[in-house]
């Protein structure tokens, strides 16, 4: 299976399913080219609404429509989308509006176009809201299912996509289970939790470990939230040691909620890495090697955590 | 033109707002008395509805965009059936379903969570979108405040609301009030803001405009029935108001947008409300047990 963006993915699971579900619409913001929901307008033309670059109007029309029994994926970059907080805080969370937020181009990876495109909060703005989940889907085999979940889940969620192609890193047999992380490559030392784009380099880092000797734990944090907080204490009781990875501000995102998870469950050594400060425009491989998130900047950063 | 029955639930809606809002100790007045006609011309003979099954598919929604005016909502509602009045005395009150603004989980009835200033008319738009894609009859009324329509997403929906679900689904099925009452936290909507020219604002993004005295029972009844006749666009009522509407010392007052009347204060809000003067007073109490009930009862709060 060759690697495919998980907006791209997306883009064919929603067709897909709004054959089969009449309740499923789109709503875009003069984006559905980029977030992939173009052909379900083409496929589906009375049940896209593209609302002109004006976020905030979308996410309250979206919270609308799921008042009358739509099940609206509102979509746009994950920085736009959720950049209009208020709206999600009131029309959709506290209203329970059963709307699925879509956020694409999620993290630096987005590379060129810069900070001002980056989606890089907006796993900590959505994990202060209740009752809204937040996942990321790791490859095309999740995100097809994810997609799916997310209509069937009974409230709103926030989906966290990306721009760029992601390599198959599921088994082909994987089913994808709400609140439960996956083991992708067991491991003695050393827990890396990769979520989206980074799960792939933290397995390449993974392999480089092994010829240090090091055995490193690596595991798909598909869900945001909540946790897999049984599958995360059962690792780093057994590895020791905890290294976050992901392409989200250095705050509030994974490393955030497992260092929360972790502080007052289990307190083990841990290591975030993530992105410092704005982001900025260039090749999303030299923005991974300079936020070291790629697999010689965790390797490194393993190295130096475990003092090896 | 006077309509004798809406002018009495008014009026003791108004009783309602004054009260709970006492007894309450905060929340929102002016706004309560300015948008308290235009409620109660559509709770009662206009809006389809059944507080018995307040989750009917199609029912008419209402949403108060701007939910600070709550009190007044909560007194229609209580008045239709939804509730018994005497709970409206647990208004703010901690595990009360009368929250300081809609909560639409915390009172069925309520229709969306509504407060934060900008966001009820978009929830409409998609409302009124999702029930004409459904092929239900009913309707969604939204109510704007004045200083509310500063805010840059009701521009959005503005924008958006005549284009929306064209051709096959025109969201004609929307009727969107303006409760224009010239006040605004700060001070007069003029002095902090200005709208003007509004009319033409929504004319120019594609609306059907009327306006109206927000107070006059007839104008309004008539603008509802023309945006209910209007097809192939959403309808936008202009309604000019008076912030604090029946009470002398409340009336076009800033300071009481958002400040509950004294237990005395109430009672003379009430009093005048009721259209007493003060020398009749105890006479006219002693012919109306309710509002003598009420009286009595803002009296214990007094000192407490």
């Amino acid at each position: 299976m060759p690697a495919k963006a998980s907006r791209a993915a997306f883009g064919e699971a929603i067709i897909e399913l709004g054959a089969k579900d009449e309740r499923i619409v789109t709503l875009d913001a003069d984006l559905s080219k980029s977030t992939m929901t173009a052909k379900f307008a083409k496929t589906y033309p009375d049940r896209a609404f593209n609302l002109g670059i004006a976020e905030a109007n979308m996410i309250g029309i979206g919270a609308g429509l799921a008042l009358t029994g739509k099940i609206p994926f509102v979509c746009s970059f994950a920085c736009f989308v959720v950049g209009r907080f208020e709206t999600i805080r009131i029309s959709v969370a506290y209203t329970r509006a059963t709307v699925k937020i879509v956020g694409t181009h999620a993290g630096i990876a987005i590379g060129e176009d810069g900070y001002s495109q980056m989606g890089i909060e907006d796993i900590a703005c959505i994990r202060a809201l209740p009752d809204i989940p937040i996942i990321q889907p790791v490859d095309e085999v999740e995100t097809r299912q994810v997609v799916a979940y997310a209509v069937e889940h009974e409230g709103p969620l926030y989906l966290r996509l990306t721009r760029q192609n992601l390599e198959p890193v599921c088994p082909p047999d994987y089913r994808f289970r709400f609140g439960r992380w996956l083991v992708l490559r067991p491991g003695r030392d050393v827990t890396l939790i990769g979520t989206g784009g980074t799960v792939f380099n933290a397995l390449e880092a993974a392999k480089r470990l092994e010829g240090d000797g090091l055995s490193a734990e690596v595991l798909n944090a598909a869900c945001l939230k909540p946790l897999d907080e049984e599958l995360l204490l059962r690792s780093a009781g057994k590895t020791g040691h905890v290294v976050t990875v992901e392409d989200h501000s250095i705050a509030g995102g994974l490393g955030g909620a497992v260092a929360e998870t972790l502080g007052e469950a289990l307190p083990t050594p841990l290591k975030r890495l993530g992105v410092q400060g704005f982001g900025e425009s260039g090749d999303p491989k030299g923005l991974y090697a300079k936020h070291g998130l790629d697999p010689a900047g965790i390797t490194t950063a393993v190295r130096k955590f475990l003092d090896r | 033109m006077a309509d004798a029955r809406l002018e009495a639930i008014a009026r003791e809606c108004r009783v309602q707002i004054i009260r709970m809002l006492a007894h309450a100790g905060s929340g929102h007045p002016g706004g309560s008395l300015s948008v308290i006609d235009l409620l109660t011309a559509l709770f009662f003979g206009r809006m389809r509805y059944d507080p018995a099954r307040p989750d009917l598919p199609d029912r008419d929604r209402l949403v108060l965009s701007k939910g600070h005016a709550v009190p007044a909502l909560y007194a229609v509602m209580a008045r239709a059936g939804y509730f018994p009045e005497a709970s409206l005395t647990t208004l703010r009150k901690l595990g009360s379903p009368f929250q300081g603004h809609p909560d639409r989980t915390a009172l069925a009835g309520i229709e969306a969570a509504t407060g934060s200033l900008g966001q009820g008319l978009s929830m409409s738009l998609g409302m009124a979108l999702g029930l004409k894609m459904a092929g239900s009859p009913a309707r969604v009324y939204c109510i704007l405040g004045d200083g509310e329509i500063q805010e840059g997403q009701v521009w959005e929906a503005a924008m958006a609301g005549p284009k929306l679900g064209q051709p096959r689904h025109p969201l004609d099925n929307l009727t969107v009030i303006l409760d224009y009452n010239k006040i605004q936290l700060d001070d007069f909507v003029v002095r902090v803001l200005d709208l003007e020219p509004v009319l033409a604002k929504w004319q120019a993004f594609g609306w059907p405009v009327s306006e109206i005295d927000g107070h006059d029972f007839e104008q309004i009844g008539k603008a509802l029935d023309q945006a209910e006749a209007t097809r192939g666009a959403p309808s936008f009522v202009v309604a000019h108001t008076v912030k604090g509407k029946s009470v002398s010392f409340m009336e076009g007052n800033p300071e009481w947008h958002g400040k509950a009347p004294k237990p005395a204060e109430a009672v003379r809000a009430i009093r005048e409300i009721l259209g007493v003067a003060e020398a009749g007073w105890e006479a006219y109490l002693g012919k109306d047990p309710t509002t003598r009930a009420i009286v009595d009862e803002l009296g214990a709060l007094e000192g407490k």
